[in-house]
């Protein structure tokens, strides 16, 4: 009995060391964003928001954030419209090529990001198709599309086909049931679906950087300026920000489907069975 | 386009009720395949045809004059990739990942235990979020955190100094790179893992201890086996993603901690050579099919 529960302290103190281990870093870059030494160095002497304004200000960075806005709400309203296409066409059939759609639909997400980066930018210079917004949007398109999917599916496939047969024997026209019925039923999944894609593009670099050619996305725009190391306070205060940001979205789309939007997240990176 | 009036050609057949079996079956077929081509055109034109064009590029040349590609089919590419300083590139990105693989292992596996088997269900759900959070907070800020950690008068440096110990100066080495990989993946192996102990039946846990089995004898015979699947599944993520990831070594890594993916960025970005880029991008290919294949024998994808 002791053992036991010295086991259980154990675990626990575990649990807390992982808990610790998973917020430690993310606390410690919002912290620095108030710092208004250019070093980081600890303890921090003087707290400022200042860095917040130089970010506010500059106009590199917010062109890059409108770029980012721009192709994220680009890239989720295809995948919207692509992944429930596809969540439709696979719930209903009943053929032997489902489970390959629902691979194919994965493989952008389980192979290496880059592959994908590599694979579009050789595309687009044998086609000699010069890189853009649109070459942006779709690289993004192609590994949001799985997270609409996902959710879309895991609905449907919880949703009873009886209700739909209740309302066809009840003399509903087809586009009435799609408008009360099914629409109602999957809209939380569609608006968790687009959420969810929308933070996955707008956090996107491995992609991004075959894709983009000269412009900058806010992610692109962070990555060269950690590299450059000329910035760093004001990457701070960026990065701070787009975790708050990023934030928004995911706690609404949890809100809505509940352990759905978890198990489409571990699709962050693929789930195609349930 | 859109979806609803995908819907809505499916259900005319489906509720027609008039027409015969045979005509509904044909028509739901039809209204199937009026669904599904969008999204199949969609990745059979941009993704899938990328693949085959990238497969193909890597057996062209870039002509060493005009820096023109040159399509003409030549095994070049990968005879370079066999020398140099390649092949030992390949050997410290897969022994990374599988080091990054095992210790994201060890460290979410009591983590995922509690959350499924101890945790109250109140617990669970908070523990559930703890996870989500950091999955979705920013790529790029998770890994530039680690700087301001890992750095000379970074805060382990500080911390560690206060405790009056020796600074570890893990700043820009591939030690470094070792923690932010297993940082990062992370909630990506707790997922699957809870997922598949969560799914183990309470019964079978009480029957191994009414047949006078040891908690350490149930864990390593009872759990260890059902949470298998889980397992594997959390570290294909792991795995995958170690193996294509060319931002962290890039930031937090220091000398000789070049990886697949900076191979790949530096021929491709850096050197405009397309085709050994390539050619490079076949090598985490090769090894991740293998790795599905061994996974799925182990029962993984289910728990995807």
């Amino acid at each position: 009995m002791k053992r036991r529960l010295l086991a259980r302290g154990g675990l626990w103190l575990w649990v807390w060391a992982v808990l610790a281990f998973l917020f430690g870093p993310i606390i410690t870059i919002v912290v620095f964003s108030f710092d208004r030494s250019n070093i980081e160095t600890l303890p921090i002497r003087n707290w400022t928001l200042s860095w917040y304004q130089v970010a506010w200000h500059d106009e590199q960075v917010r062109q890059a954030f409108v770029l980012s806005i721009k192709a994220a709400c680009a890239a989720t309203v295809l995948a919207l419209i692509l992944g429930s296409l596809a969540a439709f066409g696979v719930h209903r059939a009943r053929f032997f090529g489902r489970d390959t759609v629902s691979l194919l639909l994965v493989l952008p997400i389980a192979l290496p990001g880059i592959i994908t980066g590599v694979a579009l930018n050789s595309t687009f210079a044998w086609a000699g198709i010069a890189l853009s917004i649109w070459t942006i949007i779709i690289g993004h398109t192609t590994f949001c599309i799985v997270v609409v999917y996902n959710n879309v599916i895991a609905r449907l496939r919880r949703t009873s086909a009886t209700l739909f047969e209740a309302s066809a024997d009840l003399g509903a026209s087809t586009s009435q049931t799609f408008r009360f019925v099914t629409l109602p039923l999957i809209a939380t999944a569609l608006v968790s679906g687009g959420l969810l894609a929308f933070a996955l593009s707008f956090d996107e670099v491995i992609v991004t950087t075959f894709t983009a050619g000269a412009q900058n996305t806010l992610p692109i725009w962070i990555f060269g300026a950690i590299r450059l190391g000329q910035q760093l306070p004001e990457v701070n205060v960026v990065v701070t920000a787009v975790v708050v940001l990023m934030l928004i979205p995911i706690i609404i789309a949890a809100r809505l489907t509940g352990r759905d939007t978890f198990s489409a997240s571990s699709t962050r990176v693929p789930t195609n069975q349930s | 386009m859109d979806p609803a009036h995908g819907v809505s050609t499916l259900e005319d057949t489906k509720s027609g009720g008039t027409g015969s079996l045979r005509s509904s079956a044909l028509g739901q077929r039809w209204g199937t395949a009026f669904l599904l081509t969008p999204p199949l055109l969609w990745f059979f034109v941009l993704y899938v045809s990328s693949l085959v064009l990238m497969l193909i590029t890597a057996f062209w040349s870039l002509n060493g004059f005009t820096g023109n590609v040159t399509h003409q089919l030549t095994g070049a590419n990968f005879h370079q990739i066999a020398s140099g300083s390649y092949p030992a590139i390949i050997e410290r990105t897969v022994v990374l990942a599988a080091l990054v693989t095992v210790t994201d292992a060890i460290v979410a596996f009591p983590f995922a235990y509690v959350m499924a088997r101890v945790a109250t269900q109140r617990a669970q759900r908070l523990l559930l979020v703890a996870v989500l959070l950091p999955l979705w907070a920013s790529y790029l800020a998770k890994i530039y955190a680690w700087i301001s950690i890992l750095e000379r008068g970074g805060a382990l440096n500080w911390t560690f100094q206060h405790l009056g110990l020796p600074s570890p100066n893990l700043g820009f080495t591939n030690g470094a790179m070792w923690l932010t990989f297993t940082y990062i993946w992370l909630p990506y192996m707790i997922v699957p893992l809870f997922g598949a102990l969560e799914r183990i039946p309470g019964s079978l846990l009480d029957a191994s201890s009414d047949l006078g089995a040891s908690s350490w004898w149930t864990l390593r015979h009872v759990v260890l086996p059902l949470a298998l699947p889980g397992l594997v599944a959390g570290s294909i993520f792991t795995f995958s993603l170690t193996l294509g990831d060319y931002v962290t070594p890039l930031i937090v890594g220091g000398a000789n901690s070049t990886l697949i993916g900076n191979a790949i960025y530096q021929n491709l970005l850096d050197g405009g050579n397309l085709p050994l880029a390539a050619a490079l991008s076949t090598v985490p290919i090769a090894i991740m099919v293998a790795y599905l294949l061994v996974a799925k024998r182990f029962g993984a994808f289910e728990s995807l």
